[in-house]
């Protein structure tokens, strides 16, 4: 049986971690490959790292950040962040990263998926969407969730899809920061739409929250970064709360 | 030596870094003099059957590989490029395995992609240790079939080929490096065999 996955996300800026973490005691807490190491020991199913580096030139130590990741953990990693062109993913997977995240700069060039999944493969490929709910719409935001798009994020999530994406990681802009669970009705939608498996982001904050979106919708995955970060939530309790409740995870 | 086989497959580092934490060096090559003194032989896998096997015929590293007696190991496509015929560009592979790679049937969901787990047939010494409540990490849209060589069947859709074995030509479909300890425990059983 496939089991689903449950994925500590990172957010790194000029190679450091960005949020605080006070979940294990780590000699540098800000060191995204300690905390990796941590993360893949408690049995995390995969890791996200967004480089959410502001400038493009200090964002080339992030390659070399992704080869010290590949070296000190033995789960699989996706990088994101500011990812434009064949030239950035291919020094990504050079330096071991599974798979990259694309976002902005795909909604804007679409064929940028099928040129990354033409040279990599789609299992690397993956196409992350923000998603936020206006007048009872899902709509795709861009620009680290800043502009709103007219475009539906269920026909986004399609086209990326047909365009060769062999993933989709969608957070709710609405969820994000609130605490107050998964939205499950994009979640399931787009999961029922897609054939290619969907990673629920934004809105962690107990441990029925992941079995809810295990539960009501056909996701994959389910994401989260601070409930893990700050200690509230345990990788290895989180995984023994979902097997009792008939949710088949990797313990 | 322990050589990594180099191709354009997308990997080669992952295998390398996995063999570093457990404290073996490695070297990647696609120089048939190293390749054929090497004491194991990994082939990696990442990418696509029409060009992997174009790289390795453009060198005549295909001949050279069925020819090898020292273990050799194949990973996710490194399984299938050891297989006889991939449906994937419509290729003919190295042919070690008499068996053929499909695609997943359509209405499945691909990649086949996350933990999932096996069950061992008959003992292989590569898989020692690991049980079948036990998950490793798969990555892949194309499968051989169960078949006579096949030491571990897992079940995606349909059940398919996790490990085969000939002689010394071991083969995994699921991704050692990428799966945590019980990964690390295959790739150990492998250079200790």
């Amino acid at each position: 049986m496939l089991k689903k996955r449950i994925i500590p996300c990172l957010d790194i800026r000029d190679g450091r971690t960005v949020k605080g973490v006070s979940f294990v005691d780590l000699r540098d807490a800000g060191d995204p490959v300690e905390l990796a190491k941590a993360y893949a020991d408690q049995a995390a199913d995969e890791l996200v790292f967004l480089d959410i580096t502001a400038t493009n030139e200090k964002r080339k130590t992030f390659a070399s950040l992704v080869e010290k990741i590949a070296g000190a953990i033995n789960i699989p990693f996706t990088v994101g962040g500011g990812i434009s062109s064949v030239d950035d993913v291919s020094a990504l997977i050079k330096s071991g990263a599974d798979k990259v995240s694309v976002n902005t700069a795909a909604f804007n060039d679409p064929g940028l998926i099928t040129r990354l999944a033409d040279e990599f493969g789609s299992q690397c490929i993956v196409a992350a969407i923000d998603a936020q709910l206006i007048r009872g719409e899902w709509l795709v935001c861009i620009n680290a969730g800043t502009t709103v798009t007219g475009t539906g994020a269920l026909e986004w999530a399609e086209r990326a899809w047909k365009l060769g994406a062999g993933e989709i990681l969608l957070t709710s802009v609405n969820s994000d920061g609130t605490k107050a669970g998964f939205s499950t009705d994009i979640t399931s939608s787009i999961s029922d739409r897609v054939n290619i498996p969907v990673i629920a982001s934004g809105g962690a904050g107990t441990m029925e929250h992941f079995r809810e979106v295990f539960a009501e919708t056909s996701c994959s995955a389910a994401l989260a970064a601070s409930v893990f970060h700050f200690g509230e939530i345990l990788v290895p309790d989180l995984k023994k709360y979902l097997k009792e409740n008939n949710i088949d995870v990797r313990i | 030596m322990i050589v990594i086989l180099k191709y354009n497959s997308g990997n080669v580092m992952s295998v390398r870094v996995a063999l570093q934490r457990l404290g073996y060096t490695s070297v990647i090559s696609d120089d048939p003099d190293i390749i054929s003194k090497a004491d194991r032989i990994i082939i990696p896998g990442v990418g696509e059957a029409r060009s992997a096997m174009n790289y390795l015929r453009e060198r005549n590293l295909d001949s050279l590989i069925v020819s090898l007696k020292q273990p050799v190991l194949g990973i996710c496509l490194g399984l299938q490029l050891l297989c006889s015929y991939s449906e994937e560009g419509d290729t003919r592979c190295l042919g070690v395995f008499d068996a053929s790679v499909s695609r997943f049937p359509e209405g499945a969901m691909v990649p086949h992609m996350g933990w999932n787990d096996f069950v061992s047939l008959n003992g292989d010494p590569l898989l020692r240790g690991v049980v079948v409540t036990d998950d490793v990490y798969y990555v892949h849209s194309y499968y051989a079939g169960v078949n006579q060589f096949t030491t571990a069947v897992c079940d995606y859709c349909l059940p398919f080929s996790a490990a085969m074995r000939k002689d010394n030509f071991f083969a995994t479909q699921f991704h050692p490096e990428k799966s945590a300890g019980k990964g690390e425990l295959i790739l150990k059983n492998f250079l200790e065999l």
